[in-house]
């Protein structure tokens, strides 16, 4: 399969005149392959891969996961480990010297004094059992030889560039007591610590809030400016290459399949997959009824497709007062979730995290209520909450007339399978010991215990079918599914109770962005076929834009902004809705 | 705050200690038999006297409070069987025998189990690996009271290099065999438990950033990963110490060393009521002490752990 | 619509094929592990000696054979692994000391399975202050020194073997009870969980379907490295002679008898003892491989 991606030609802008910057090449790769001994036999990671990183200049490595785009990053490194990775072919010439051919001590005098290199997991990149202060520090001693006074007041001055707050209290703490963006700081200062030529970000912003990702964007660009760095920027999403990169390789089952400069990149790209990649992450206006897919622009051997024209209808959304002719189902008044916190010798409670604060709204028939909001707002805990899956602590929910928050564990039992819930990990949505014949079952049984074993066979098929999966899938377990067919299954069994209302918590979140399009427009198919209510919540604004009749906006538990997708995206009243919207990557 | 940590746990370890106290108190009392009807046949009305000596005829539940009363006063009563000493006296002089036995042993478990387990999982899945991680396995699958037998019929009879048994007032050639004898086992199960945790840390971001970093090897695993790593062997010293207390029993017994251990079984078997409960309740407090201590030292190492 | 054909294009190739449970998945893994595999072969034939091994030999366990005291090893008089201080035939009475060892580790584990499964499941799944509570109790339990109190109850209540079982027993659960909660807390907060709870699955089901199964593979890890710490505790015993009666015998014991004599008499520790590691050391490395087939992230 992967010599007809090649095949379909992507050898096209290797002319290196093209390149923009300093006008000479700082890093070389020519004809990179690297393989991995599995258990499976040999694979390949990366595959002839050619291209040129420009002194002075950012060069964005697009792809989805398992393109191979980080596999190329730590080949640049040497960190990969072998076994089971092998550089098979190729060269990497860094400022003139082959970097696959240096001893292992002259490769470490290289690493993390000329490259530098920032992770995706700030989270885990950093040694807990260090101080902030110790991590960084050791990088200028190992590479600089200073001592250790010299050291850190060099590890100061390197905290406070990097924007930390209170630096002289963040050189001392560790890094539990930092936040996510605070550590990703930390990981940039420590990558600059030493003036590399080149850095190297493999998704230094993913793991981060939109507010959070701006921050640390703007940051990175204000360093490469000052310190005339190169910048290999690794991400699967296309906003933010658009924003940091002048220049752009973008990889597809190890292959590069297209390179050229971001603009005309974005404008005239020529692979059918880069088409793909470009049309299936939703824009903030002018998107079409369903999103465009990878598979719409080429076959799965690579070939390409003409679009059909049908598939480019704009999307059309109904106007506020239409919006409110339909009938309220659900309605939530003053709804509290608190999680006591418990200390001492018998677990007395100390404190409460108020999850969600006092939160209204009302989500009407057949429409779909978009919540955003940043990590820890509480959005989750609201959607569990409406299902009592997490009991609220005051407040009362309404479903179709009906009180949910007052409902005894029968009436809870009868309305829950009117409302189901799809979660946002596919990987723990589905109990990996059952066949998706028994999860389908499970649930079919919960519906309608009367029918027979056959009957509730063929409903099951019949939902597989309606979700993008065939029936020859129920014999097969979990393990054996991609991220987004599991999505499906886990669509498919909140269907098979035939609910009214649906709670998707995260539900794509998890997927890359071309999968990520199709379970979107899947969840429109089913809305608009059986007519469901959808309460979407993600952390990604466009996405919710796209799929949202209503949106509202949270923020420490409380709804800080509510209104239609229009009013919200077009004219945000409150500040923090002007401020998440402000730091949305744009794209071109 | 760490003074009102180590109060509080202490207070937390006394319905452990009552517990302790009471089951071991009734359990002995309850056995038949009691500590004067031994072969020597005492007539009944001596018999009588030697109860109410000792307090022996009052109520059970009186002699369980009077017995707690006098242990909150630090006085853990007159020995049956050796009715020249008290119970504490006998501890007094068993107690730094077993103490520098096991402590030793628990050291050199400590010190050669993380160094082999270092070693393993930095040549993971060579043949070094193989051999190291095969011979603790079997190290694991030899207890000590085999393996004590084999070293004296070894080194002390066959080779005649060391001492087969005696305390020899703490002489480094008496203590070779027993120490080794105690703390094989648990070298093995020590360097078994590094080297997995060292292999998992191995994997772990930070360990690729420090890598990214540039840092040389040794500091890679001694540094970065050692001092996570050594977390779940931390975590084992509380169990490992109960267990080498346990060990040191019949350590003590097979090589003749004066302990405490020795005073166990002994009394056990002679209802030596206070001997039996003296030794119980030293080796209860002893285990709560090394887990506070553990526990302190845990939070030493992670900054994660907070005193509360 | 969306196109399914491009979501499924690339498992068209394995969409005949039924699927693979993890159960499968991990028993091929075992299967390559020959460290393992060995060791089960060598357990096997350890248990059928310890079974039929009596039989193929004329001697009774308890017999003493005064003309043949403290012999050697020898075909002719067919005592193969020798006789002991009294005369009797050590290879019966080593088999015969392992059908105690081994009945003991599996009966004290059986009892530990039982109590530490339904400890730990119910304060895992129920949670809150009876998980509080219950976790409590454990604490302060584990903070016993638990083998002097099994030696008073030896001691108290002389040799019976019941009591073996179920001292040993009663004090091997803790770990198993904190394995399989800390397991089940776990589970309890998957995502397929509260789907089945969304769809109004009654708790009992849900453990029955969706906890116990997860838990069956950690259990079974668990239950093949408590059986060689049984035996181990229960040798413990009765070399301090506190274990079974004579003229019964398990490892222990005769290990106890054999170090006395070991200086003219070294087979009767040898025999024993060899049997009692390799049995220690193949159950180790089982539940090692076990536990590598059933989590492979654990390579």
């Amino acid at each position: 399969m992967t010599a007809r991606v090649q095949g379909s030609g992507f050898r096209v802008q290797e002319d290196p005149g093209q390149i923009e910057g300093s006008g000479q090449a700082l890093v070389r790769i020519d004809g990179l392959t690297v393989d991995f001994h599995t258990e499976d036999g040999r694979v390949r990671a990366v595959e002839d891969l050619s291209f040129d990183i420009p002194k002075g200049g950012t060069v964005g490595l697009v792809g989805e996961s398992g393109s191979g785009k980080s596999v190329t990053a730590m080949t640049l490194m040497r960190l990969i480990p072998t076994p089971p990775g092998e550089i098979s072919a190729g060269r990497v010439e860094f400022d003139g010297q082959d970097l696959l051919s240096l001893s292992e001590s002259r490769m470490r005098r290289i690493r993390g004094k000329r490259i530098g290199m920032i992770f995706q997991e700030p989270m885990t990149s950093l040694n807990p059992v260090f101080r902030i202060g110790e991590q960084v520090a050791e990088v200028l001693r190992q590479h600089e030889g200073l001592s250790r006074r010299a050291a850190r007041d060099r590890t100061l001055d390197l905290l406070t560039q990097v924007g930390l707050p209170r630096p002289k209290q963040i050189i001392d703490s560790y890094p539990h007591q930092l936040s996510g963006g605070q550590k990703q700081r930390v990981m940039i200062a420590q990558a600059m610590s030493c003036e590399p030529d080149l850095l190297i970000a493999d998704e230094p912003t993913t793991a981060l809030d939109v507010t959070i990702q701006k921050q640390v964007l703007d940051l990175m660009g204000e360093l490469q400016a000052r310190y005339g760095m190169s910048l290999l920027f690794i991400t699967h999403d296309l906003g933010v290459i658009a924003e940091v990169a002048s220049q752009v390789v973008v990889m597809y089952r190890s292959h590069k399949v297209e390179e050229g400069p971001t603009e005309a990149l974005f404008q005239r790209a020529e692979h059918p997959y880069t088409r793909g990649l470009i049309a299936c992450r939703p824009a903030l206006e002018g998107n079409p009824r369903r999103l465009l897919t990878v598979g719409d622009f080429m076959t799965a051997e690579g070939e390409a497709l003409e679009v059909p024209s049908d598939r480019l209808l704009p999307q059309v959304k109904r106007s506020e007062a239409e919006l409110d002719k339909d009938k309220p189902l659900v309605e939530v008044t003053d709804l509290k979730t608190w999680y006591p916190v418990t200390g001492g010798l018998f677990g007395k409670v100390v404190d409460q995290v108020r999850a969600v604060d006092g939160v209204s709204l009302t989500i009407r028939r057949g429409q779909t209520f978009g919540l955003v909001g940043e990590s820890g707002c509480g959005k989750t805990t609201l959607g569990r909450s409406l299902l009592r899956l997490t009991e609220p602590t005051a407040g009362q929910i309404v479903f179709d007339g009906e009180q949910v928050t007052a409902a005894d564990e029968r009436a809870l039992r009868r309305l829950r399978k009117r409302m189901q819930i799809i979660f946002q990990d596919p990987y723990s949505s589905l109990n990996p010991r059952m066949t998706v014949a028994d999860i389908l079952l499970e649930a079919l049984r919960e519906f309608r215990p009367k029918a027979s074993r056959a009957e509730h066979r063929e409903t099951a098929s019949a939902l597989l079918d309606r979700v993008g999966l065939s029936a020859s899938h129920l014999g097969r377990y979990p393990h054996e599914f991609s991220g987004g067919q599991r999505q499906r299954i886990g669509i498919a069994r909140a269907l098979a109770v035939q609910p009214e209302f649906m709670v998707c918590d995260e539900s794509v979140s998890a997927l890359d962005v071309s999968v990520q399009a199709q379970i979107l427009n899947l969840l429109l198919d089913l809305q608009e076929e059986f007519g469901l209510t959808y309460l979407f919540i993600s952390h990604d604004l466009s996405v919710v834009n796209f799929i949202s009749d209503y949106v509202g906006v949270m923020n420490e538990g409380k709804l800080v902004e509510y209104g239609t997708a229009e009013q919200i995206y077009t004219h945000p009243q409150q500040d923090y809705t002007k401020k998440l919207l402000a730091a949305i990557p744009r794209g071109l | 705050m760490l003074p009102r940590y180590i109060l509080k746990r202490l207070l937390g370890a006394i319905p452990t200690l009552l517990i302790l106290v009471t089951i071991a108190f009734f359990l002995i009392r309850i056995a038949p038999g009691g500590p004067f009807d031994d072969d020597r046949n005492l007539p009944p009305d001596i018999l009588a006297n030697l109860e109410a000596k000792y307090n022996l005829d009052q109520p059970l539940g009186v002699q369980y409070l009077n017995y707690l009363g006098s242990v909150l006063r630090g006085d853990l009563g007159p020995s049956f069987q050796y009715s020249d000493f008290t119970v504490n006296e006998l501890i007094a002089e068993g107690f730094p025998v077993s103490l520098r036995l096991g402590g030793s042993a628990l050291l050199m478990a400590l010190l050669f189990g993380v160094i082999i387990g270092t070693i393993a999982a930095w040549r993971q899945n060579s043949r070094l690996d193989y051999l190291l991680m095969g011979s603790a396995m079997t190290g694991i699958a030899i207890p000590n009271f085999v393996l004590a037998p084999i070293l004296i019929l070894f080194f002390a009879v066959y080779f005649g290099w060391l001492p087969a048994g005696g305390w020899g007032g703490g002489a480094l050639r008496n203590m070779v065999l027993p120490v080794i004898a105690l703390a094989l086992p648990y070298m093995a199960y020590v360097a078994r438990l590094t080297r997995g945790s060292m292999v998992e840390t191995l994997r772990s971001d930070f360990v690729r950033t420090a890598r990214a970093k540039g840092l040389p090897e040794w500091k890679i695993l001694g540094k970065h990963s050692l001092k996570v790593a050594l977390l779940p062997v931390v975590s084992y010293l509380g169990p490992a110490a109960a267990a080498i207390i346990t060990g040191s029993v019949v350590i003590e017994q097979i090589f003749g060393l004066p302990g405490m251990g020795r005073y166990f079984v002994q009394g056990a078997l002679n209802r030596d009521y206070t001997l039996v409960m003296g030794v119980v309740i030293v080796i209860g407090v002893l285990i709560v002490v090394f887990n506070l201590i553990v526990d302190i030292i845990y939070a030493l190492i992670d900054p994660r752990i907070r005193y509360e | 619509m969306s196109t399914p054909a491009s979501a499924m294009s690339n498992f068209d190739h394995a969409a005949a094929a039924s699927g693979r449970s993890l159960w499968h998945l991990a028993w091929l893994r075992l299967k390559r592990n020959r460290a393992a595999l060995t060791a089960a072969v060598v357990l096997a034939v350890i248990f059928l000696l310890v079974i039929f091994g009596p039989i193929l030999s004329p001697h009774s366990f308890a017999h003493p054979y005064w003309e043949q005291i403290s012999a050697p090893p020898s075909l002719e008089t067919r005592h193969f692994f020798g006789t002991d201080s009294i005369g009797r035939d050590l290879f019966v009475r080593t088999l015969h000391g392992g059908r105690m060892s081994l009945m003991v580790g599996l009966v004290a584990t059986g009892v530990a399975l039982l109590i530490g499964v339904a400890w730990g499941a119910i304060a895992g799944f129920v949670g809150g202050r009876v998980d509080n509570i219950m976790m409590r109790v454990v604490d302060i339990l584990y903070a016993l020194p638990f083998m002097f109190l099994v030696i008073l109850l030896m001691v108290v209540f002389g040799r019976n073997i019941l009591l073996i079982f179920v001292a040993i027993g009663s004090y091997i659960w803790l770990d198993m009870a904190r394995i399989v909660r800390g397991q089940t807390l776990s589970l309890r907060q998957k995502e397929f969980v509260e789907a089945a709870e969304a769809l109004g699955v009654r708790a009992w089901v849900i453990i029955w379907r969706h906890i116990v199964p997860n838990l069956l593979g950690i259990v079974a890890v668990y239950v093949t490295l408590t059986v060689p710490k049984v035996i181990l505790v229960e040798s413990f015993l009765s070399f301090l002679g506190l274990g079974v009666q004579e003229p019964n015998t398990s490892w222990g014991a005769l290990v106890n008898e054999g170090a006395q004599d070991m200086e003219f008499a070294p087979w009767g520790l040898f025999f024993p003892a060899a049997f009692l590691a390799a049995t220690l050391f193949c159950l180790n490395f089982l539940g090692d491989g076990l536990r590598d087939a059933l989590d492979p992230k654990d390579r």
